[in-house]
């Protein structure tokens, strides 16, 4: 067992891409930033001293404390307070990580979605893979944010008003999918078309391998280089469609807020001059998303060398 | 004094892991109205020299030490040397002519462009010398022709025009990589017999850059010989090729297959201490050996298929008759030869008998069973198991994503369900023996083995369902030569000891002439004739058989 550690360990010194990696000062920034919010997020418990969420632990005589380096700023509320006495610091924390999830799962609706549908369309072809083909320019010709919009009502007829609340997050996460969902389509048949071409699929079928067994164990490994590329670039875009639906306010409710509920909720301060309790969240979604999208960029160059 | 004079040259590719030395202090004198071959297999340095002399060599490689004087004047003492000589003394004609030319531009614009860059002349005179050259290349209608667009020539005009482009601005020295390597036999002969008539009529000093020795025999007036930078010997063809010096040369020389006899097996010189018989066929203990009667295996009958294109148009106005009632059968353990140049459908027929494809007409029998028409998934299985294939590119053929082990597992596992992972292993080390490769192999990933070894993989992974017959499309066409004769070798072996029956696909003659008893002549998706080896070779009674014949590049016309 430790052996092979070691020779994965290896293996991935060894790789091309190590290599460039450790070549590019964006990608290893971003990396290293994506790390810190990660683990921040994740163990936000062992991070901060407060729970934003906890009545009990909040003081209404914090309220609207500014930011520590100011003037009436307190060392213990390093980026200040809110409205209701929360720590900002924790609060974005912690609604970073409903953020992320959100963000990810999305993703992973949608690459499930897309590359189940545009690996079979692409391996089948014929008339099926016309028609999943078409659905996705039907969905592309709709805005995401629209799409969003519209799960969301459908979503809100559906389900009574005391499980809203409840159900938000994953009628979030099935929105943003849904919207996102033809990209992964397209790429996963692109590249499905190519490999099917290609000897060792010709190879598995004289075997008598199944149809199934080729498409999962043979094609699927050799397409999920461009796949998690446009991976990678849609978790931003899912992070920040989140935040701007969380901001319009069709998003996770306030009571579990996220990056964007947060700037929401600080926007109506923004004007009294308690300017800290939106900034901050909207610097750090900025952040988040930047730091996505140059790990995304690295990404595409060292993984597709044909955009090279 | 020589009229090309490279001293020393050395190259250097500056990788992440190592400095890969492509030319290592080479030095070659070329003279006027001399044609130089320059072989050697892939990665012997060969085209880096051709490329050095133009300087055209890529990032991160770079000239490390020597110099390359061409009449009198050093090409790498001064930046602007090589500008003025690249185009004006110095002519390139590349692998592809598909791609060496521009694609939305007339030729003759291409033609107007290169010889107005290059010399002072207005229009109407440049238009004149392009159609005067157009048909010294032999390009018949050249004033027609002039406004067409490089997708209106065939392969071997598109070179021509290559050619004349080439020639566009009197170079007195003409550098050809591998200029007929994407051509067919028939327009290779060409080619080269263009080029030698051009080096006598302008007193060229042609370089040619080949892998193919058939063509360094007959066309080249001396041949250097390189391998992995180094270079090897030097010296007049007819003495490299009949009485080489260097154990290198011996063993690329022994290793092309002759064209006028067969011979039985190939002798590799690095092995020449071991016994003849080196294959230790392992998988013969467990090999169900079946013992070989007299009768047809694989019967094909008026075998048709057409390629629509009912993409725009609905009537099959646009289909390709790719392969049009060919009929031939194959005997138990016989190995059956099908030759062609490109387009003549003997991969369709290749791909029709492991059914990849269905035919449009007629029938493949095997065993006495028709199996174009099987639906029944678990009834193609019984013949899936019995019918494998090796296919012409060796990378492309392998998942890379998987462990050779997990590669030839595959086949094992899906025809014997219940065989235990202990078992399994056995079996592989067996089959990776047999062909000649070591246990390790089994855990390692394909990009870590040569072009050769893949195949070596490829071919263990089609035995490991015990195949009666073995569909071979072109299995040594992407390997260097000495390669080639370890791979044939082994098929010789394999079949001889495991009684298999082989279907030998090939567009290369000799090739051909060593592993088959049979052969039959496709053109154009139409069969030409079907004989016996010997016989075909002796005596062809189909014209474009003949053809072939005297066209193919004989190594062995050196000695007359």
């Amino acid at each position: 067992m430790d052996n092979k550690k070691l020779t994965l360990i290896s293996r991935i010194k060894d790789s091309d891409i190590y290599f460039s990696f450790i070549k590019s000062p964006t990608a290893i920034l971003s990396t290293v930033i994506l790390v810190i919010i990660f683990f921040c997020s994740f163990f936000v418990e062992l991070v901060t001293p407060y729970n934003p969420f906890d009545p009990s632990s909040l003081s209404l005589m914090d309220a609207f404390t500014p930011p520590s380096w100011t003037e009436n700023g307190l060392s213990k509320f390093i980026l200040g307070t809110d409205g209701q006495g929360r720590d900002m610091l924790s609060t974005i924390l912690y609604g970073s990580r409903i953020s992320l999830i959100v963000g990810f799962s999305a993703v992973i609706f949608a690459l499930v979605l897309g590359v189940g549908l545009g690996l079979s369309a692409g391996y089948f072809g014929g008339k099926y893979e016309m028609i999943v083909m078409r659905l996705t320019d039907v969905q592309l010709t709709v805005p995401s944010i629209l799409m969003a919009l519209l799960v969301d009502g459908i979503a809100r007829g559906i389900i009574s008003r005391e499980m809203h609340d409840e159900m938000a997050i994953y009628v979030l996460i099935f929105a943003i999918g849904i919207s996102e969902w033809p990209q992964f389509a397209r790429v996963s048949r692109a590249a499905t078309l190519v490999e099917k071409n290609k000897d060792y699929v010709s190879a598995s079928t004289i075997i008598g391998v199944s149809n199934i067994i080729i498409m999962f164990k043979h094609i699927l490994p050799n397409i999920m280089r461009p796949v998690l590329v446009i991976g990678t670039i849609g978790l931003a875009l899912a992070i920040i469609a989140e935040a701007t639906l969380s901001f319009l306010g069709v998003g996770v409710p306030p009571t579990t807020p996220s990056l964007g509920t947060l700037i929401r909720l600080g926007n109506d301060f923004l004007f009294s001059g308690e300017w800290w309790i939106t900034f901050f969240p909207a610097i750090f979604l900025v952040l988040l998303a930047f730091s996505i999208n140059l790990l995304g960029d690295w990404m595409r160059d060292t993984l597709n060398p044909k955009l090279n | 004094m020589s009229f090309l004079k490279i001293n020393n040259l050395s190259v250097n590719y500056e990788m992440r892991r190592e400095t890969v030395y492509a030319a290592k202090k080479v030095n070659i004198n070329v003279e006027k109205g001399e044609i130089l071959g320059l072989v050697g297999e892939s990665g012997s340095g060969k085209s880096t020299v051709g490329n050095a002399i133009i300087n055209l060599i890529d990032e991160p490689g770079k000239v490390s030490g020597g110099s390359i004087i061409l009449d009198g004047t050093n090409i790498y003492e001064n930046p602007e040397n090589i500008l003025k000589l690249r185009g004006n003394k110095i002519g390139l004609i590349f692998q592809d002519p598909q791609t060496s030319l521009n694609p939305i531009l007339t030729i003759g614009e291409q033609l107007i462009e290169t010889i107005q860059t290059h010399l002072k002349l207005n229009k109407e005179e440049a238009k004149n010398k392009a159609i005067n050259l157009l048909k010294e290349v032999g390009i018949k209608d050249a004033d027609v022709r002039f406004d067409n667009y490089p997708h209106q020539f065939s392969g071997g005009m598109r070179q021509r025009v290559v050619i004349s482009l080439a020639l566009c601005c009197e170079p007195e020295l003409l550098i050809a990589d591998e200029p007929t390597t994407a051509l067919d036999v028939s327009i290779q002969s060409q080619i080269l017999d263009l080029i030698k008539r051009l080096t006598k009529e302008r007193n060229l000093a042609v370089i040619l850059i080949t892998h193919d020795m058939g063509v360094i025999s007959e066309t080249t007036n001396r041949v250097a010989v390189m391998k992995n930078g180094d270079l090897v010997e030097i010296g007049p063809t007819k003495e490299i090729l009949t009485n080489p010096k260097e154990i290198y040369t011996k063993a690329l020389v022994s290793s092309v297959p002759p064209t006028n006899k067969k011979i039985n097996r190939f002798k590799i010189i690095e092995k020449e201490n071991k016994t003849q018989s080196e294959t230790n066929i392992k998988i013969l203990n467990r090999w169900t050996k079946k013992e070989i009667i007299d009768q047809d295996l694989v019967e094909v009958k008026n075998l048709s298929k057409t390629f629509d294109d009912n993409f725009f148009t609905e009537s099959s106005k646009n289909s390709v008759m790719a392969v049009d009632g060919v009929s031939f059968s194959i005997k138990e353990g016989e190995s059956f030869g099908l030759v062609g140049e490109s387009g003549s459908g003997k991969s369709t027929i290749a791909k029709m008998i492991v059914n990849l494809y269905s035919p449009s007409a007629g029938d493949i029998n095997f065993d006495n069973v028709c199996i174009t028409n099987i639906t029944n998934n678990k009834e193609m299985m019984k013949f899936r198991k019995q019918i494998q294939m090796i296919f012409q590119d060796p990378y492309s053929s392998l998942n890379g994503r998987l462990k050779v082990k997990d590669i030839i597992t595959e086949p094992i596992k899906l025809h014997n369900p219940s065989i235990s992972s202990q078992e399994i292993d056995n079996y592989i080390y067996d089959l990776l023996e047999s062909v000649e490769l070591t246990q390790q192999s089994a855990e390692r990933y394909p990009h870590e083995f040569s072009g050769g070894q893949r195949q070596r993989i490829s071919i263990a992974r089609a035995l490991a369902t015990q195949p009666r017959l073995l569909v071979c499309d072109e299995p040594t066409s992407a390997l260097d030569v000495s390669i080639q004769a370890q791979i044939l070798n082994l098929l010789k072996d394999l079949q001889e000891q495991l009684n298999l029956t082989i279907l030998f696909i090939s567009h290369d003659l000799p090739v051909v002439r060593q592993m088959c008893d049979r052969i039959a002549v496709l053109k154009n998706g139409k069969l030409c004739e079907i004989s016996k080896t010997e016989e075909l070779f002796k005596n062809p009674s189909h014209d474009y058989t003949k053809e072939l014949l005297t066209l193919m590049p004989k190594i062995e016309s050196i000695y007359n």
